[in-house]
């Protein structure tokens, strides 16, 4: 155990250096320049481009650049190139913005699509999991702007709640109980379009491992007993077939980072998706890469986690 | 005399494979209206191209009549503000018309075209890649890489990397260095049977990892990227193209397909029927892409349908976003955006093309599904 967690923490840190080094060839070998933004402006004297260039070491060598940019990561020192404020604390910041859409999202996506799965395995082939499956099919298929215009229009349109946005512009002072519903009606859209992929996905996964148990000796002979079907179901078979789904918790973490930018950018929510967006309109390299990089290191321990669960959760398996 | 057998010889199957796929599909509804659709879809991308492209189309998506913007769908042309060659070919503006009076049914005919090839273009690419390297890893992927080539291929890039950076000397030198090597072992391979490197190179000349490890490592590596984002910032770096945007999601969605290549490869090389064909001298390329492809394609063509889907998916949201094709030309997702302005207005904007994108993908996720059913050797008749 200790040595299969020693040789994986090894691995994953050798792909996270190739992971570096392969994004940051990327964003520096495509074509133009960031000190090149914009030539129109006045301001922008050839002298001006000269200092930037130094300021941020674009005039040294790539690898030399990409030392000092990973040497300033790690000592918290990168600054973003628009505003020069520290690309960790902006990160802090907007990330405390996405958790709360998060943890909603994640929270409806696992306690829904369980039930529905398990639904959908039990009475299989009936008319719940045939509309179960079309509607998974339909929510996989919707592109998620689309459906947050169409759910937009009709949250308005019924209930008269403004829902772009974090909370209402310039709601100013409310009392404790109108700030927290406002708060709560701007997180429902969010949360839900982010769920919704989910739900299907989850769902369709939760069925088919249902199905498998389902068709095993055992929970036939269970049956054949004379059980209460209920027990066999959610005693028997059910427990096994959860056992895939402990190694996903371990897989939601990359979801923290990445997965939101169109649903962001629609409702106007400052969270990480649209400050990676707005960093990319802005050819703001630190913060580019810097999003990359968390990411990535998210995966690799998510990954990890999971291989980890599944060890402690399964005796069968010895890695 | 005639004795009569007693035992009915082996039958050939009383249904060709595809009756028998046929007959699978008819029987998952849902697949065969995915199927009906996709057809309908291919045909109407196809018209669309002929009817909306060259210097006088039929339908013309790029037509700007300020005088009939925001037309709803359906409604007739003001016959005494236009001129006889700016009326819409139907006589009728069958989806209305967005903020410039431009015809949207031409711009949606215009963007399906725009669809269908992003959606296979970037799904063969990644199907290419992935057989590729899935099928290197299975086949192949016993095969040790010794560091000597991994020390000549560094000092080959690094010679490459020296002369575009502008220092050819030092650079060409790297480069003879690495090619006085290779062509020095091919001599010793080539001239003596048995290995004789002088000392210095057997301590080079070491096992350093499998092929199999160094590919499922760059697939490691390529997961790590947060693919959609990934795509968004190559795009927004890359001059706007319809066809940087094909190849960069082909090249960012290969994983998968390796995979499954690799997995099959893995289980079919230990199968009997191709250690017989290796008994009778058929050769590497013969038996991969004779013998063992066609028993490994199943889940790669499932998961390219579904991938069709994605990538649609995928341009739409870049188009959305505003990446991707330049302005005048029509896709689906821009014609989307452009219109949730006045989506309060002009709620067709949004609507039509929306589920455009919603009916085409999920026609092609229908069909993946029923694909699967048909391809599953455990469903079959057995004879």
């Amino acid at each position: 155990m200790l040595s299969f967690i020693g040789r994986s923490i090894i691995q994953k840190i050798i792909t996270l250096f190739f992971v570096s080094i392969v994004s940051f060839l990327i964003i520096h070998l495509a074509p133009g320049k960031p000190s090149q933004v914009d030539p129109l402006n006045p301001k922008f004297t050839p002298e001006m481009v000269e200092r930037f260039r130094k300021e941020f070491h674009l005039d040294k060598p790539l690898h030399v650049q990409y030392l000092l940019f990973y040497r300033d990561l790690f000592t918290g020192k990168t600054a973003s190139w628009k505003d020069n404020q520290p690309v960790l604390r902006k990160i802090w910041e907007r990330f405390l913005n996405s958790l709360p859409l998060f943890i909603v999202g994640t929270i409806l996506t696992w306690t829904l699509s369980f039930p529905v799965g398990i639904r959908s395995a039990i009475f299989r082939g009936g008319f719940y999991d045939r509309s179960a499956t079309f509607f998974s099919y339909l929510l996989i298929s919707i592109p998620g702007f689309f459906f947050a215009y169409i759910l937009i229009i009709f949250v308005v349109n019924s209930f008269h709640v403004p829902v772009i946005g974090m909370e209402t512009f310039g709601i100013g002072d409310p009392s404790w109980f109108r700030w927290f519903m406002d708060r709560v009606w701007h997180l429902l859209l969010p949360s839900v379009l982010g769920a919704t992929g989910g739900i299907a996905v989850l769902s369709r996964y939760v069925r088919s491992q249902m199905l498998e148990v389902e068709s095993q000796d055992y929970v036939r002979t269970a049956m054949a007993k004379g059980l209460p079907p209920e027990q066999v179901h959610y005693k028997h078979a059910l427990r096994n077939a959860l056992l895939p789904f402990v190694t996903m918790f371990g897989l939601i973490l990359p979801g923290l980072i990445g997965g939101s930018v169109i649903i962001e950018s629609i409702f106007s929510w400052p969270g990480m998706g649209r400050m990676a967006y707005e960093a990319i309109l802005a050819r703001d390299y630190p913060i580019i890469l810097t999003v990359n990089f968390v990411s990535a290191v998210l995966v690799l321990a998510g990954t990890f986690i999971s291989d980890v669960l599944y060890m402690v959760v399964d005796p069968r398996i010895r890695l | 005399m005639n004795p009569e057998p007693t035992l009915e010889g082996p039958l050939a199957p009383r249904k060709t494979r595809l009756q028998e796929s046929w007959h699978l599909l008819k029987q998952n509804g849902l697949s065969v209206l995915g199927l009906i659709i996709f057809i309908l879809f291919f045909i109407t991308a196809v018209i669309g191209l002929i009817l909306t492209s060259g210097p006088d189309p039929v339908f013309d998506p790029s037509l700007v009549r300020l005088q009939e913007k925001l037309r709803p769908p359906l409604s007739k042309p003001n016959l005494e503000t236009l001129q006889p060659d700016e009326l819409p070919a139907l006589g009728v503006y069958l989806f209305g018309t967005d903020d410039l009076g431009r015809d949207t049914f031409s711009r949606m005919l215009q963007g399906s075209w725009v669809s269908l090839t992003v959606g296979f273009v970037a799904v063969g690419i990644s199907v290419l890649i992935g057989i590729l390297m899935g099928g290197i890893a299975g086949y192949f992927g016993q095969n040790h890489i010794y560091f000597d080539h991994i020390l000549m291929v560094v000092l080959l890039f690094a010679a490459g990397a020296l002369i575009v950076v502008g220092a050819p000397s030092q650079g060409l030198g790297l480069l003879a260095l690495g090619l006085g090597y290779i062509v020095y072992s091919l001599w010793t391979k080539r001239i003596s049977e048995k290995k004789v490197l002088p000392i210095w190179l057997h301590v080079l000349h070491k096992k350093a990892f499998s092929v199999d490890t160094l590919i499922m490592r760059i697939v490691d590596i390529m997961l790590c990227f947060p693919s959609f984002f990934l795509i968004l910032t190559v795009v927004a770096l890359l001059p706007a193209s319809i066809y940087n945007i094909m190849i960069i999601i082909g090249l960012t969605s290969w994983m998968g397909a390796t995979r499954f290549v690799r997995a099959e490869f893995l289980s079919l090389r230990e199968q009997d029927f191709v250690t017989a064909a290796r008994a009778l001298g058929v050769s590497d390329f013969r038996i991969i892409f004779r013998h063992m492809m066609p028993n490994a394609i199943a889940p790669v063509l499932v998961s390219a349908t579904i991938g069709i889907a994605t990538a649609i998916l995928t341009e739409a949201g870049l188009s959305f976003l505003g990446f991707g094709v330049p302005p005048p030309h029509a896709t689906w997702g821009n014609i989307l955006s452009d219109g949730k302005r006045f989506i309060f207005d002009a709620p067709w904007l949004t609507f039509i093309p929306g589920f455009a994108i919603l009916i085409v993908v999920l026609s092609f996720n229908l069909f993946g599904e029923g694909l699967r059913d048909i391809l599953n050797p455990k469903l079959r008749e057995r004879y």
